[in-house]
């Protein structure tokens, strides 16, 4: 059985195999589709919506969606731009992010993608809630007020760490990121070596004392925008 | 040991330490203790084989569990818009004043108490409450102090319940002052009927005859998405896998709907006909019945009901001697949360975690509860498949119109003479319908429950159909005397509540379109946050991940389209300049204080 064929996205034909979801396949063909809690080693749970593409006249999340031959997908239009961007804003406005004194900034995935849009401050009323931060780990700091909810922590322990340290408690708009131990983190078997501590898109999960190791201007997103990476890529 | 711990124990043993079946144990905790105790998570996880972290999940994500502890009862006061306006506040306000307590608060001696829950199913007799599994319908202030001094004296709620209400409500083991307020019976669901003979035909067929019969029947869903069943068994039985589920969806949560609860009540034994014979025709031997906690006073009867049918060789091991066909069921009980109504949600929360939806591909057909082939189908769709099966699908299809086949039981409530229950064939006019029930000087209508549409009289001449005004059953009337913006914003404040957070568009979108909507209905908004309200809604159905979040929006949306002039009127423009959600006095009061005089140009 020949298991590749084609797809198109934004009037552009590209190869696809089964198995594949959109986002692998437009990776390959070096096209970006901007993405928040979606990460190559984690199993993709479409939480943060910010991949969404239109396949077919209906809306679907890139990262999950698999392909399907003769799919047609529009990726980069006005209208699926502008569902993203407000996306993007509603994620500024639901926490307290103070980029301009955040450790994290320039390495910051929400950040960068704001950037990438263009945008200088959101359209939506910031909604201040209160959150907490936890400092109780001897190497890691957990500080809700900078969570977007993407759980990529919560996969990163139970898939690539073999743990279970994090998971969602709560529902609606006060939903957050809970801890496997009594009270907070300390309280758990997380490790600052754990590749849950690493892959914070944003400055939720930071590992202490190396905040400023590499000064600001020069870290990953003062560099090139995100996506840069993927659109280098050339079939 | 503790008490505690050795209640704990004797409950996760009951339930084979099985972590696909934390639901049931924390339920039963906290039915046990009044409440699931912080302490208590780390025991549970370990004799349920899970993590701590796990059962915080799931405890936090219900309704109806709690960590903190509770009253022995809890009244939980049913807040749905409806409730509201046939007078459910000034009955809080009394409970309030007879409890000497607020909501969310318990009372001194810690006996009793209070919350505020949605739509609890009853809203043909409104304002209605739950009293732990009791419910109490058609309250009014007066009636509050004396149920308050009963309920201290003996707090077995069900001595609540003078006389029960009609037809089976009134059997010993349901004994509910219910009343199940069938205006209209039709044809299909509410005639009657000869009990098992759809199950007997079925048996004389192939599996694959079966499901052939039901896809001539053009039978759609009943829950509201109105997918064909029949295409639905089928794929579920041709999908791979050693074992397949038949789940039937009782979770009832859209506000306005409670036609399920009188399908329980009045046609247990044909729904379960029916999941019988979606278990022939897919080829499963297990079924479970997703029960809304808020129905838990029905669940000893359903309990019954099963058992007889097991006495009867109608579920157990070779049903009616047909050799190798075995199908059981079981009930899993909610506990308030109106996302796990979404099929993914529900499986979710049979399968013992948080009621969080999962990704639609795979479908629940191919990857279901358990990992296994699954056909979820609400309440009416089954007791449809079984009256299918015995009087044919020409005879079902015959009925309605073209593209939807049948009856549709509608629960009407809200400003009519008659609310209740009427089943009426596909395609009969909204306006007909009106007049049915005696519901005059109607200014709008909310078809499907808030993730419907509300309508205005220049729709009142469309059709109850999956084509025109869809439906899984609510039907919510609302007079010229009530406030249409009042109900969307209630409608969202809905939303809002029962987000279940996992996507940032409903997470974030509901909270952002509820308080734009309040500041326009309080005066202060300006055409610009009508636009902010269209284009705002239009992203959060676009991009949600679930079906939730896809219709949340649809309060604010059918109101800005159907009833402009209600908007229009409430953001005039104004002349000082600045937005009118500003207020310029206010905001040069403090610097006023500061410099000691008042400001030279805005004062009062
Ligand atoms: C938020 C939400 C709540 C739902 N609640 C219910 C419900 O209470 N009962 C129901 O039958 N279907 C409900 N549904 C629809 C189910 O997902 C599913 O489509 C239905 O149970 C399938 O059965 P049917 O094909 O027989 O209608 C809900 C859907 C969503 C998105
Ligand atoms: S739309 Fe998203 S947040 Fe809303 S209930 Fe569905 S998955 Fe949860
Ligand atoms: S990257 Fe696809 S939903 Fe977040
Ligand atoms: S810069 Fe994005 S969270 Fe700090």
């Amino acid at each position: 059985m020949n298991d590749t064929f084609k797809i198109t996205i934004d009037g552009k034909e590209i190869e696809a195999r089964q198995g594949q979801t959109i986002m692998d396949a437009a990776d390959a063909a070096g096209i970006y589709i901007p993405r928040l809690c979606s990460h190559p080693d984690l199993k993709p749970i479409g939480s943060c919506r910010v991949c969404t593409v239109v396949v077919d006249g209906r809306p679907q999340a890139a990262c999950v969606k698999p392909v399907m031959d003769g799919m047609v997908i529009e990726n980069d239009t006005p209208a699926v731009l502008q569902h993203r961007r407000n996306i993007i804003d509603m994620m500024f406005v639901e926490g307290n992010h103070f980029c301009m004194f955040c450790e994290k900034s320039g390495n910051c995935e929400l950040q960068a993608l704001a950037y990438r849009f263009g945008i200088t401050a959101p359209q939506y009323p910031f909604q201040f809630p209160e959150k907490e931060v936890d400092g109780s780990h001897p190497d890691i700091l957990l500080d809700h007020n900078r969570c977007i909810m993407c759980a990529r922590c919560v996969r990163a322990s139970q898939e690539l760490d073999g743990k279970n340290v994090f998971q969602s408690i709560g529902r609606g708009f006060h939903r957050k990121i809970g801890v496997n131990g009594e009270k907070e983190l300390g309280d758990t078997d997380m490790a600052v070596s754990d590749r849950a501590t690493e892959i914070c898109p944003v400055g939720c999960i930071i590992k202490k004392r190396v905040g400023y190791e590499v000064p600001i201007g020069q870290r990953i997103y003062d560099k090139a925008p995100i996506g840069s990476d993927i659109e280098e890529v050339h079939p | 040991m503790s008490e505690m711990v050795s209640t704990i124990k004797k409950i996760c043993k009951r339930y084979g330490n099985d972590r696909a079946r934390l639901m049931d144990i924390v339920n039963e905790v906290q039915d046990a203790l009044g409440h699931v105790p912080r302490e208590a998570f780390g025991l549970i996880a370990r004799e349920a084989n899970t993590h701590r972290v796990e059962v915080e999940s799931v405890v936090s994500f219900y309704a109806f569990l709690s960590d903190k502890k509770q009253g022995a009862v809890v009244i939980r006061l049913c807040d749905d818009i409806i409730d509201r306006f046939k007078g459910s506040e000034a009955v809080g306000d009394a409970l309030v004043a007879a409890l000497g307590i607020g909501f969310d608060e318990t009372t001194a001696d810690g006996k009793i108490t209070l919350e505020k829950t949605p739509c609890i199913g009853m809203s043909d007799q409104a304002p209605g409450m739950l009293v732990n599994d009791t419910v109490i319908t058609n309250l009014t202030p007066a009636k509050i102090p004396d149920l308050v001094r009963q309920l201290m004296a003996n707090p077995d709620p069900q001595a609540l319940v003078a006389e029960p209400g009609d037809g089976n409500n009134a059997d010993s083991l349901i004994c509910a002052m219910v009343n199940n307020n069938i205006r209209e019976a039709g044809p299909v669901i509410l005639a009657d009927y000869r009990k098992n003979a759809g199950l007997r035909k079925a048996l004389t067929q192939t599996p694959e005859e079966v499901i052939e019969d039901v896809k001539t029947s053009q039978l759609r869903g009943r829950g509201g998405a109105g997918f064909l069943t029949g295409f639905k068994w089928e794929l579920t039985r041709k999908a791979r896998g050693t074992e397949k589920f038949v789940l039937c969806n009782a979770d009832e949560g859209e506000p306005g709907t409670f036609k399920d609860r009188v399908l329980l009540t009045e046609r247990a034994d044909l729904v379960l006909e029916g999941m019988t014979i979606a278990a022939y025709a897919i080829g499963a031997e297990t079924g479970i019945i997703y029960l809304r906690g808020e129905y838990a006073y029905l669940r000893g009867f359903l309990e019954h009901t099963i058992n007889q049918r097991r006495e009867a060789h109608l579920l157990g091991n070779t049903i009616l001697g047909h050799e190798g066909f075995n199908f059981d069921v079981r009930i899993q009980m909610g506990a308030g949360a109106y996302v796990c109504g979404e099929e993914t949600s529900l499986i979710s929360s049979c399968e013992g975690t948080r009621g969080d939806p999962t990704d639609r591909t795979p479908f629940p057909v191919v990857k279901g509860y358990m990992v296994s082939p699954t056909a979820v189908n609400n309440v009416e769709s089954y007791c449809c498949a079984a009256r299918i099966m015995d009087k044919g699908p020409g005879w079902f299809a015959s009925i309605g119109t073209a593209r939807s086949a049948g009856t549709k039981l509608l629960s009407v409530c809200g400003d009519c003479e008659r609310p209740g229950i009427y089943e009426i064939p596909f395609g009969t006019k909204l306006r007909e319908l009106l007049a049915r029930a005696g519901a005059e000087d109607v200014a709008a209508v909310c078809v499907g429950g808030p993730s419907g549409q509300m309508v205005g009289p220049a729709q009142f001449d469309l059709g109850i159909s999956y084509e025109e005004l869809s439906t899984g059953g609510s039907v919510m009337v609302f007079s010229n005397q009530r406030d249409i913006l009042e109900v969307a914003d209630a409608f969202m404040e809905f939303f809002v509540d029962e987000s279940c957070g996992y996507c940032v568009p409903c997470r974030v979108g509901n909270v952002l379109l509820k308080n734009r909507l309040e500041r326009v209905r309080k005066g202060v908004g300006e055409q610009k946050d009508l636009d902010y309200l269209q284009r705002l809604g239009e992203s959060v159905k676009f991009t949600s991940r679930c079906g939730l979040g896809q219709t949340s929006p649809n309060p604010i949306l059918s109101t800005l389209k159907n009833f402009r002039p209600v908007y229009n009127a409430l953001v005039k423009e104004n002349k000082t300049g600045f937005h009118k959600s500003f207020n310029i006095m206010k905001a040069v009061e403090q610097a006023s204080a500061i410099a000691g005089r008042r400001s030279e140009i805005f004062h009062a």
